[in-house]
C-alpha cells in the first residue's frame, strides 16, 4: 500500500519546512545544559574501574581486601562477584544472521581478559578521586595469553582462538551472488581492482559515556540517568541481566553530550555500575574519562575490502564483485552484534547504479580488541568509498570524465521502485536531479578550468565527487527485534490536549542535539493547526513517553516524526468532534487554525483552550454521550520495507600538497534527498556535521595497535579528529522527494554527510595526484600514505 | 601520594568571594562543578586537548581541567555562568541559537569562553583566522561552520557598531 496516498492538506501546515530554533540550544549557550554528570544525588557515590592492560590475559589471582581498606571505599566488586549479581552473560548474536556465532560475554570480564581495556573489577568510594586510588590498591596477578591482533591472520591455521568453545576466530560469514559473475566480468572491456584498508575509529563523543543510577530498595525501582539514546532498550537490557521487572526500571537521558551510535549499546562498565547502586542502596555514579573512552567505547571501520568492477567502453557499469574482511573486537556487541558494519558493506555497495551483476562475500573475524560495532553511517563510509574509487578509476581508464561516467550509471528518477543489484529495494530517490543540482552548484565545468590553469603552476588541486545511498529508518522485518534483540523498531506518540490550550507531546525517539524535539513540535503544531509555542516535547525519559526504540538509523523524523504527526491528527480530529458538539456545527466544516477552531467562512468560534477548560473542568456543560479523551497515541512502523533508503552525492575541493603530503579541504557540496524537510537548518547542520565526521575517518582519525593488542595512541591529543582549523566551508542543497511509506514524507538525515564525504574526499585526493600516476586507497589518508603513493618516502 | 591533604583557598568566581578547603590535586574545573554547582564548564579530557573546560581567569582564557584549584587562590575566575549573567556576550549567545552554532551543546560553553575572548578583542577577522582562533575547542556535532558563521557575524556586527570592546 502507498501510505503517502493518506497524506492530508498541507493547509495547516505551517510549520513544515521552516527554521525555527532549538529550545535546548537556549539552555546549552546560558551554560545551563543539564547532562549526566552534572545530576548529583543525596549520598551519591562514584565508580572507578580496573581494566585489563593485556589484550588477552587469563586472572590467576586477584586481591582487593587492600582497595576494600582504602579511604572512602564502599563497595568493591570482582567480574566473579558482578556475575553472581547478574542473571547470565549477554551473547552478541541475532537470529536473522544465520550461522552467526559469539562467546558468552560477562559485564566485567571473570577468568580471562579478552582486550585492553575491558574492566575487570570496580571500586565504588566517595569521590571518583578515592575511587580511583583504590583500584590502584587492587593486587592482580596475570597470565599473559597470545592475542590476535591483525584481521588477516584471524583464521590462519594456527592462529590462536579467543573462544575456545567457538572453534575458530569467525564470528559472521555472508555473501550475495546474482550468478555467472565471474563470466560477466570476462566480457566486459575493462576490469579495475583495488584492494582498501578502513582505519578502526571511535565515536569521541565529547561527553563521554556517563551513568547514574539509584536503587530505592523500599519500593524495588532502579532509577538509571544516562547519555543514552535508547532508554527502552536500556531499560531492558539492564532490568533482564539485573532480574528486575522492566516496569520497575527508569531510564532517563537528560542533554546527551553527542552520541552518534555510540550510546546505543550497552556497556559492562555501566551494568555494573546499575548492580553497584542496588547493592549499596544508594546512587552510584560512573562518567567514562577520555582515556578509558578510547579503550572500552565500541569501535567502528575496521575493514579490508577487495574489489573489482568491470564495465564497458561506453562506460556502462557491468558489476561490482567484493571480498570483505570486517574486524569486530573480543566479543559481538550485545545486543546489536558487530557484523551491521559488513552487512552494509555487502548491501550498499555501488547501491546508486543500474548495474545487473554483484557479487560480495564478507568475513567478520574477532580479535582481541573492544566490540566494534554500529557507528554513524554504519558500513556506509566504507561501501562508498570502494564504488565510487572505482567509478572514478574506471572513468579515468575509459577517458570518461567523472560526472558524466556518473551521468551514464545512476538509476534514473523515474525507475522506481527498484530493486538494486545487491537485492535492496530502492523507492523514491532521486540521483539524477540531485547530480544536476551539484554540478551547478559547485560550477563544476569552472572548477576543472581552473584546476588545469593551476596545474601550469604547480598547484596540485582535485576535485572528487560520490553518488550514494544511504539505509535510514529501518524497518522490523529482518532487523534487531525479529533476531531477538529487545529493540523495538515502531516508534509511539502520546499527544495530549492540557486546560490551557497547551500540547504536551511524549515521543519514544530520542534528543541528542540534533534538533529532535524542535522538529516533533513542529509537526505536531502543523498536524494540529496551533501555534508552535503550545507545544512542548517530552522525550528520554522511559516514565513519561511511550515505549519505542528511541534514535538510531536516521530515524528520529521518519518514524518518530511520522508517529506524531499521525497522533496529532488523532487529536485534532476529536477536538474537531467535541467543538462540533460544542457549536452545533459539523466537524468537517471546522478547522483549527492557531490555537482557535474556525468555521468553514474562516470565522473564529471557539479557542483550544476554552475547550481544554470544558473538557477538563467543567464536563458538566457537555453532552451526555461525549466523553473526551483529549489524549492520543500512535505507533508507526515500515511494513514490508527494510530501510526508507535515501540518495544524493558529494564533491570535494582538496589541494595537495606533494612535498609534504598534507592535504588541505577547500570545499564541500552535498545535494542530497532526505523527502520531506522538515527545519532546514536542522537538516542542513546535521549534513555539515556529519561530512565533518566522515572526513575525520578519511583523514585523520585511527585507532593505532601495536602487535601485542596495546592502543598506542588513546588520547586526544594522539587521536586526531577533525578541529575548525582544517574544515571547509560545505555547501548544502536538498531535493525533496517524500517518502511513500509514511504520511509525512520524511526520510532520515543525519548520516547522509558521514556516508560518503570519505568517498569523496579520497577522489579529490586521487584526482589531484593523477598527474603523478600516484593514488590512495586507504584511509585515513595520512601524509606518509600520500608520500609513500608518490614514491616519495 | 596523599590525596587527602587539603589547603584553604579563597577567589572570586563570576564576581562573588569564595573560600574553600580543597584537595591539592583537585583541578579547577572539579572544584567549581563539585564545590560550587557551577557544571556549565564540561570536562571532555581532562588533558587540555578538547577545550570544553575553557574559563577567563584574570582576564586570561584557561584550560581549567589544566589548572589545579589551589593555582587560583586569589585570582579572579569567570565561567559561562558569569558570562551569561553579565550579558557581556549576549549577542554572541543570540547568534549562536540562531545559527544552531551547537548540537549537543556539551563543547558549547568553551566554545563560547573561547570566541569570546575573540569578539571582544574588537579586530577585524577573517574566516580562517577565526577558525585558528577556535581550532582549540572541539566540537564533534556541528562541522565548526555554523560556529564560524556565528562568531563572524557577531564579530562584523559590534565592529561596525563601533568597537568591539565590552
Amino acid at each position: 500500500m502507498n501510505r503517502s496516498t493518506r497524506s492530508p492538506a498541507t493547509r495547516s501546515m505551517r510549520y513544515l519546512g521552516q527554521t525555527l530554533s532549538r529550545t535546548a540550544a537556549k539552555r546549552a549557550v546560558a551554560g545551563r545544559g543539564r547532562y549526566t554528570d552534572d545530576v548529583v544525588l543525596a549520598r551519591m557515590l562514584h565508580a572507578a574501574f580496573l581494566r585489563s592492560p593485556y589484550a588477552h590475559a587469563r586472572i590467576l589471582g586477584l586481591k582487593v581486601e587492600a582497595a576494600r581498606q582504602q579511604p572512602g571505599v564502599a563497595l568493591v566488586l570482582t567480574g566473579a562477584d558482578l556475575k553472581a549479581l547478574c542473571t547470565g552473560p549477554w551473547i552478541g548474536t541475532l537470529s536473522t544472521f544465520a550461522g552467526m556465532k559469539s562467546a558468552p560475554q560477562y559485564a566485567m570480564a571473570v577468568e580471562r581478559a579478552c582486550w585492553a581495556g575491558e574492566p575487570v573489577a570496580m571500586v565504588v568510594a566517595r569521590t571518583r578521586a578515592e575511587a580511583e586510588d583504590a583500584v590502584e590498591a587492587i593486587g592482580i596477578e596475570w597470565q599473559e595469553l597470545p592475542a590476535v591482533v591483525d584481521k588477516h591472520a584471524a583464521l590462519a591455521p594456527g592462529a590462536p582462538v579467543i573462544h575456545a568453545e567457538l572453534g575458530d576466530n569467525l564470528a559472521f560469514r555472508r555473501s550475495i551472488d546474482t550468478g555467472e559473475v565471474d563470466a560477466h566480468f570476462a566480457a566486459a572491456d575493462l576490469i579495475v581492482e583495488e584492494s582498501f584498508e578502513f582505519g578502526r575509529h571511535t565515536a569521541v563523543s565529547l561527553e563521554p559515556r556517563s551513568l547514574l543510577a539509584h536503587y530505592d530498595p523500599t519500593t524495588g525501582k532502579l532509577s538509571i540517568t544516562t547519555s543514552s539514546q535508547c532508554p527502552h532498550m536500556i531499560q531492558r537490557v539492564f532490568a533482564a541481566t539485573l532480574g528486575l521487572p522492566d516496569h520497575n526500571v527508569q531510564i532517563i537521558a537528560p542533554d546527551v553530550g553527542g552520541s552518534f551510535g555510540l550510546k546505543i549499546h550497552s556497556y559492562g562498565d555501566e551494568l555494573a555500575t546499575a548492580a553497584a547502586a542496588i547493592e549499596l542502596g544508594r546512587p552510584v555514579k560512573f562518567i567514562a574519562d577520555r582515556l578509558e573512552s578510547f579503550v572500552s567505547d565500541i569501535h567502528a571501520r575496521e575493514n579490508w575490502v577487495k574489489a573489482r568492477i568491470a564495465v564497458k567502453r561506453s562506460g556502462e557499469i557491468v558489476g561490482f564483485d567484493l571480498d570483505v574482511l570486517s574486524a569486530a573486537g573480543a566479543y559481538s556487541q550485545y545486543p546489536r552484534t558487530s557484523v551491521f558494519e559488513a552487512n552494509q558493506v555487502l548491501n550498499i555497495t555501488g547501491g546508486p547504479y543500474r548495474h545487473k551483476h554483484y557479487r560480495a562475500r564478507a568475513s567478520v573475524v574477532y580479535l582481541n580488541k573492544p566490540p566494534s560495532s554500529q557507528y554513524r553511517a554504519v558500513g556506509h563510509p566504507i561501501g562508498n568509498a570502494v564504488a565510487e574509487h572505482l567509478v572514478d578509476q574506471a572513468a579515468d581508464r575509459l577517458g570518461i570524465d567523472p560526472i558524466e561516467m556518473r551521468r551514464r550509471n545512476l538509476i534514473a528518477d523515474d525507475a522506481y521502485p527498484v530493486v538494486g543489484a545487491s537485492g535492496i529495494i530502492l523507492k523514491d530517490l532521486s540521483h539524477q536531479r540531485c547530480l544536476d543540482v551539484l554540478v551547478e552548484r559547485m560550477r563544476y565545468a569552472e572548477l576543472r578550468q581552473e584546476q588545469a590553469e593551476l596545474r601550469q603552476q604547480g598547484i596540485q588541486r582535485g576535485i572528487g565527487i560520490a553518488a550514494f545511498i544511504k539505509g535510514t529508518a529501518p524497518g522490523p522485518m529482518g532487523y534487531y527485534g525479529s533476531g531477538g534483540a529487545p529493540i523495538s523498531l515502531q516508534d509511539a506518540c502520546v499527544i495530549r490536549l492540557e486546560p490551557n490550550g497547551g500540547i504536551i507531546c511524549a515521543v519514544g525517539v530520542t534528543e541528542q542535539g540534533q534538533g529532535t524535539d524542535t522538529i516533533m513540535a513542529q509537526i505536531a503544531a502543523s498536524a494540529l493547526g496551533v501555534p508552535i509555542d503550545a507545544v512542548r516535547v517530552i522525550s528520554g525519559d522511559t516514565d513519561a513517553v511511550p515505549y519505542g526504540g528511541g534514535t538510531f538509523g536516521s530515524r528520529g523524523a521518519a518514524i518518530g516524526g511520522e508517529a506524531v504527526y499521525q497522533a496529532a491528527r488523532d487529536l485534532r480530529a476529536e477536538i474537531l468532534t467535541i467543538a462540533g458538539a460544542l457549536l452545533q456545527a459539523e466537524p468537517a466544516s471546522l478547522d483549527i487554525v492557531d490555537g482557535i477552531v474556525v468555521d468553514s467562512g474562516g470565522s473564529r468560534r471557539l479557542a483550544l483552550a476554552e475547550i481544554g477548560r470544558i473538557c477538563h473542568f467543567q464536563q458538566g456543560e457537555l453532552p451526555n454521550d461525549l466523553e473526551p479523551c483529549l489524549s492520543h497515541s500512535r505507533r508507526f512502523r515500515l511494513l514490508d520495507d527494510p530501510y526508507i533508503f535515501t540518495n544524493g552525492i558529494h564533491a570535494a575541493h582538496v589541494e595537495v600538497d606533494v612535498d609534504t603530503g598534507f592535504v588541505s579541504l577547500i570545499k564541500h557540496w552535498v545535494v542530497e534527498d532526505c523527502g520531506r524537510v522538515i527545519n532546514p537548518q536542522l537538516a542542513d547542520e546535521q549534513v555539515r556535521g556529519g561530512c565533518v565526521q566522515g572526513i575525520g575517518g578519511a583523514l585523520y582519525e585511527h585507532l593505532i595497535y601495536d602487535r601485542s593488542g596495546q592502543l598506542v595512541n588513546g588520547t586526544l591529543a594522539d587521536y586526531l579528529v577533525p578541529m575548525a582549523v582544517e574544515m571547509p566551508d560545505i555547501d548544502v542543497a536538498h531535493v525533496e522527494t517524500p517518502s511513500s511509506l509514511s504520511m509525512l514524507g520524511a526520510k532520515g538525515v543525519g548520516e547522509s554527510g558521514t556516508g560518503a564525504a570519505p568517498a569523496a574526499v579520497m577522489n579529490a585526493i586521487n584526482d589531484a595526484l593523477r598527474p603523478f600516476q600516484a593514488r590512495v586507497s586507504s584511509q585515513p589518508i595520512t601524509p606518509e600514505r600520500i608520500l609513500s603513493a608518490l614514491g616519495k618516502i | 601520594m596523599s590525596g587527602e591533604e587539603r589547603l584553604m583557598i579563597s577567589l572570586t568566581v563570576n564576581g562573588e568571594s569564595v573560600s574553600r578547603l580543597v584537595p591539592v590535586r583537585q583541578h579547577l574545573v572539579d572544584f567549581l562543578r563539585l564545590e560550587l554547582g557551577l557544571t556549565g564548564a564540561h570536562l571532555g579530557c581532562e588533558h587540555g586537548v578538547c577545550g570544553a573546560c575553557s574559563l577567563r581567569v584574570d582576564g586570561v582564557l584557561v584550560r581549567g581541567c589544566l589548572m589545579l584549584a589551589v593555582q587560583a587562590d586569589g585570582a579572579h575566575v569567570v565561567t559561562i555562568e558569569g558570562l551569561d549573567a553579565s550579558g557581556e556576550i549576549a549577542d554572541l549567545q543570540q547568534a549562536f541559537v540562531e545559527r544552531n552554532a551547537l548540537q549537543c551543546g556539551f563543547c558549547t560553553p568553551g566554545m563560547l569562553m573561547t570566541a569570546a575572548d575573540l569578539v571582544r578583542a574588537g579586530v577585524p577577522r577573517t574566516r580562517a583566522e577565526i577558525r585558528a582562533h577556535l581550532a582549540g575547542n572541539f566540537c564533534r556535532c556541528t562541522g565548526y561552520q555554523a560556529i564560524v558563521d556565528a562568531v563572524s557575524a557577531t564579530l562584523n556586527k559590534r565592529l561596525s557598531e563601533g568597537g568591539g570592546h565590552v
